[in-house]
């Protein structure tokens, strides 16, 4: 039986974050879908943070940690707002439409 | 566990002018809350605040303090940005107030996000740690990302807030991935102890990795290519002063922490990012050159030619020298007066009771307005470099610690751009001197907004006749980045 290592974790918090990239980029249709993947980029961030305090024996990480968690949460709630009042203006939140300005 | 009183009384007294700022923008913003019509007292109530916060940073005790455990910074350095900023925002605020009228967005929130943005600006500028820069950054952009959308009617104010929303969210994602690894393949978060483990046992994979994407997410911040996307989409959407102040302070702030990164914990690596910074640097300098000249409108030049100037205070970066980094200090103060009397000019641009932005527009100044006309002349011919104007001291002393680290070929590529770039700036002089005159605005400056235009103007001027306070300065904040 292989023992879970740091790296495993390293590895997970890697495809977690590039999945995030790429679901920013190469997503179409819903401006939601890049608000998820921005949270994607925040766990993965926060996975390799306690991953990296419990190798190192150091609480840091995980203090830094529950900072990401609570800052995610108000990026949450502004990106929600902004994205309720574009809403309004515009009766659309598909991503291609987010096109008013261009050059 | 005991808690040192003495130790904290010290740490609060170290970081008095942020405390100063919270405090005071909390109770105005409960002022806001319990007497709604008083917008005009709680922004001239947050110009006051900043005006006591600039004088506890002046009048703070000199040399270089730690606090909370040396998370927190106060040295020179600190305190020159910080008087920067803080004298930024309080301008860009003062600016927005008969702008905010004439478009009916008279909000007390306004003021106040203001403020809030620069007391984060002001824990990235101390910051000495991750967490703290981590956290600084994500407390100034929150409150920008509102700012941009605070026309919440404007169908582009709004889609200028979500195209910035999206974009910083993701550069402080990779910002944060960056720390996330710095932080494990060095063990520690403190800006001293990842510097010692450089010094100790040099740049890593991990540690290599971290740094490329924490300067990724740096890079954002101050938008350098070829990661400013965002910039011309925000800076032409968002109301005029919201865009003068992200051209005024923000990027200050950005630039500051970009500083203070790269010549503090990672002052071991430097042959590692001088290559990616040298990068950011020439591909700034040429789009900002090149992608302005087809524009008309004048918001959307402004951010590529903030683009642009980016790219030339990174070649003061580039030389990585103390000289460097005091070029990068002086080119910072001048971009920001001369730009924050080049958005008074923009915000005289109205008729018909809207906002109007093309450089079209402003064709007829020089005869309706000749004063108005000829200081934004020489603001232009002062952002294109032209001697002995403030802006091409600016350029010198950052071309000059270029040359003397032999970075030939960066200082070549500035100048050429430079001249390529002029011809942007020109066309505005152009447009307002020698093409058939348009409409007239609806009404001349008004006195704040003059004041403004006269004082940046008159540094421009005469910044050669005195430069030696600026200049000095610059040097010591300079030297305390170099212990």
């Amino acid at each position: 039986m292989a023992e879970i290592g740091l790296s495993h974790y390293l590895i997970v918090a890697a495809t977690l974050f590039t999945i995030g990239i790429f679901g920013i980029f190469l997503n179409r249709k819903n401006v939601i879908i890049i608000l998820m993947s921005v949270e994607l980029i925040l766990l993965a961030v926060n996975i390799n943070l306690v991953a990296f305090s419990s190798f190192l024996g150091d609480l840091t990480g995980q203090v830094f940690a529950l900072l990401v968690l609570t800052v995610a949460a108000a990026e949450a709630a502004i990106g929600l707002a902004i994205l309720v009042v574009y809403f309004r203006n515009r009766g659309s939140i598909a991503v291609e439409d987010v096109n008013t300005m261009r050059g | 566990m005991t808690v040192d009183m003495a130790q904290f009384n010290a740490d609060l007294w170290a970081t008095i002018p942020e405390v100063a700022l919270a405090c005071g923008a909390m109770l105005l913003l409960m002022l806001g809350v319990f007497a709604e019509k008083r917008t005009t007292l709680v922004t001239w109530g947050c110009v006051a605040v900043l005006a006591i916060t600039a004088h506890l940073v002046a009048t703070s005790s000199d040399g270089t303090v730690l606090a909370f455990g040396s998370t927190v910074i106060v040295d020179p350095f600190a305190r020159f940005a910080k008087l920067l900023v803080l004298g930024g925002s309080a301008i860009a605020m003062l600016m927005s107030i008969d702008y905010l009228k004439d478009e009916k967005l008279t909000r007390f929130e306004y003021p106040l996000l203001v403020a809030l943005a620069t007391l984060g600006m002001l824990m990235m500028i101390s910051a000495n740690d991750l967490i703290v820069l981590y956290v600084g950054l994500e407390l100034q952009s929150l409150a920008l990302y509102v700012l941009a959308s605070f026309a919440r009617d404007n169908a582009r104010s709004t889609e200028a807030g979500l195209k910035y929303f999206v974009l910083g969210a993701l550069s402080s994602g990779m910002l944060l991935y960056g720390a996330s690894l710095v932080y494990g393949f060095s063990g520690t978060t403190t800006f001293a102890g990842i510097a010692q483990v450089i010094a100790q046992d040099g740049v890593g994979t991990g540690l290599m990795i971290g740094l490329v994407f924490v300067l990724a997410g740096l890079a954002f911040k101050v938008s350098a290519v070829p990661f400013h996307m965002w910039t011309p989409d925000v800076y032409e959407g968002s109301p005029t002063p919201v865009t003068a102040f992200f051209a005024a302070a923000p990027k200050i702030a950005a630039m500051a922490l970009f500083l203070r990164v790269v010549f503090g914990p990672f002052a071991g690596a430097e042959p590692q990012w001088m290559q990616i910074v040298i990068f950011l640097s020439i591909a700034s300098m040429i789009l900002g050159a090149l992608a302005a000249i087809g524009q008309s409108n004048i918001k959307r030049l402004m951010a590529y030619s903030s683009i642009g100037h980016m790219g030339y205070a990174l070649i003061g970066f580039a030389a990585g020298s103390q000289a460097g980094a005091q070029g990068v200090l002086i080119y910072l103060v001048i971009y920001m007066i001369t730009t924050v009397g080049t958005f008074v000019c923009i915000l005289l641009m109205r008729r018909d009771g809207k906002a109007v932005e093309n450089v079209e527009d402003l064709a007829g100044l020089s005869q309706r307005d000749p004063t108005t006309a000829y200081l934004l002349a020489i603001l232009m011919f002062s952002l294109i470099g032209i001697p002995p104007l403030a802006g091409f001291w600016g350029k010198w002393f950052v071309f000059l610690a270029a040359i003397e680290s032999k970075l030939y070929l960066l200082a070549i590529i500035g100048f050429v751009t430079s001249v390529i770039g002029a011809f942007y700036y020109l066309r505005v002089i152009k447009v307002m001197f020698f093409d058939k005159p348009a409409a007239p605005f609806e009404k001349p400056l008004g006195s704040v907004n003059a004041a403004v235009l006269a004082a940046s103007s008159a540094f421009v001027i005469f910044f050669v006749v005195v430069p030696a306070p600026l200049v000095e300065a610059a040097g010591v904040a300079a030297k305390s980045l170099f212990p």
